[in-house]
């Protein structure tokens, strides 16, 4: 039982990460209006980045810069960058791919006067 | 529909956490992605790249066509952005500018073809919604512009050293142009930075990082093998890698910073680039 706590605590994170994964999962299919799905998306994306640069720490390591006093013979010295490097493409790519789905969404609200999923299914099947 | 919705996103948590137990424990510096490649970025970075910051090492040098193509996805975001939105004619829509008497405060309503000229200082031309705006504010909001624009140009070139680089230094030019358009108007950001300039630079932008990874091809070396540019530098392969890594960098915020102004503008305006936040 202690085994399992432990066990527990060292990975305590990850059930954070994925419950905020699933609020945005269940934000972009239960939620019916668009800009809401896209606030999902957004949740969603936070928990894959904060995941990812979790996965980069180290016990007791600096910044991933240089240190000229600590030099780079010891790794473990370091936060592992490519967790950094990846997520900070992905931050940029998420903003300017939230700006498309924003542009769709006003749009559907332009043509249809409404964001509502099922409104503007009625609107589409019936006339 | 909702109570599948929520039976299916607790069904894939219960069986994400059951992963959990796989991952590496939070700062464990034997885990899987810390052990393999992550020691020859920290350790190669500096003798190779000149680079003391690991991060843009592993940005521009070696994960430099990953970096160039979210580039191209940037730009291509800001061009899908632009077809969606700007290119669709205005069907059926009167348009009615609004003009200002600036000593009176008198406003003129004018019908399309009808304009001001700008060039009359009296009148200034106003948005549909306009309310008079807090002079403090806006001058303020305006005199913070050239501070958050040298501090973006500082994040640029400094990013060898700090944290910092393309992708940042271009969302903080971005942001400064956001600013103006939020404390005055849209107008003046489009005469600031109209959208041609805008989409021109973000093009330029990728061109600047393809060109750089192409021309290494006519120096002997790999695609994106700045080391290719020693003899063109006269300096030593890693500085000139560190100098590869600059072009690049100011390519990638040339293209961030024009196509997040490009987003801005058309999202804030539905498209007309006239009237907006």
């Amino acid at each position: 039982m202690h085994e399992l706590l432990a066990e527990f605590g060292n990975k305590f994170h990850y059930y954070g990460y994925f419950a905020i994964m699933m609020i945005g999962l269940y934000a972009m299919i239960a939620k019916t209006n668009l800009l809401k799905k896209c606030i999902g998306l957004g949740i969603f994306q936070t928990a894959i980045m904060l995941f990812y640069v979790s996965i980069g720490a180290k016990e007791g390591a600096g910044i991933p810069i240089l240190d000229p006093a600590v030099g780079t013979a010891d790794p473990a010295a370091y936060a592992n960058p490519l967790p950094h490097v990846l997520m900070l493409t992905a931050i940029v790519v998420s903003v300017a791919t939230l700006g498309v789905a924003l542009a769709l969404v006003q749009n559907i609200h332009r043509d249809h006067g409404t964001l509502e999923e099922d409104e503007i299914l009625q609107r589409l099947r019936g006339k | 529909m909702k109570r599948l919705a929520l039976f299916t996103v607790i069904l894939a948590g219960v069986l994400f956490a059951a992963t959990a137990s796989e991952f590496p424990r939070l700062g464990d510096p034997d885990s899987a992605p810390s052990r393999h490649l992550s020691p020859a970025y920290i350790q190669g970075s500096l003798p190779q790249t000149h680079t003391p910051n690991f991060v843009t090492a592993v940005l521009g040098d070696y994960r430099g066509f990953d970096t160039m193509f979210e580039t191209a996805v940037v730009f291509l975001a800001g061009m899908s952005c632009f077809f969606i939105l700007r290119a669709l004619r205005r069907r059926g829509l009167t348009e009615v500018y609004y003009y200002r008497h600036k000593p009176t405060g008198v406003v003129l309503a004018m019908l399309a073809p009808r304009r001001i000229s700008p060039r009359t200082s009296c009148f200034e031309r106003i948005d549909a919604d306009w309310t008079p705006q807090d002079m403090v504010v806006e001058t303020m909001c305006l005199f913070m512009v050239p501070f958050i624009q040298v501090f973006a140009l500082y994040v640029i070139a400094h990013g060898h050293y700090s944290p910092g680089g393309g992708f940042q230094g271009g969302v903080l030019l971005a942001a400064s142009f956001i600013l103006v358009g939020l404390s005055r108007d849209l107008r003046t950001v489009e005469s600031l930075l109209t959208e041609k300039t805008a989409i021109l630079t973000a093009a330029a932008g990728v061109c600047l990082y393809a060109g750089t990874g192409l021309l290494a091809l006519f120096f002997g070396g790999n695609f994106l093998d700045y080391g290719a540019y020693a003899s063109f530098f006269g300096a030593a392969v890693p500085a000139a890698r560190s100098m590869g890594i600059l072009i690049v960098e100011i390519g990638v915020a040339l293209t961030v910073m024009a196509t997040l102004v490009t987003i801005y503008k058309l999202v804030s305006s539905r498209g007309t680039v006239e009237e907006g936040l």
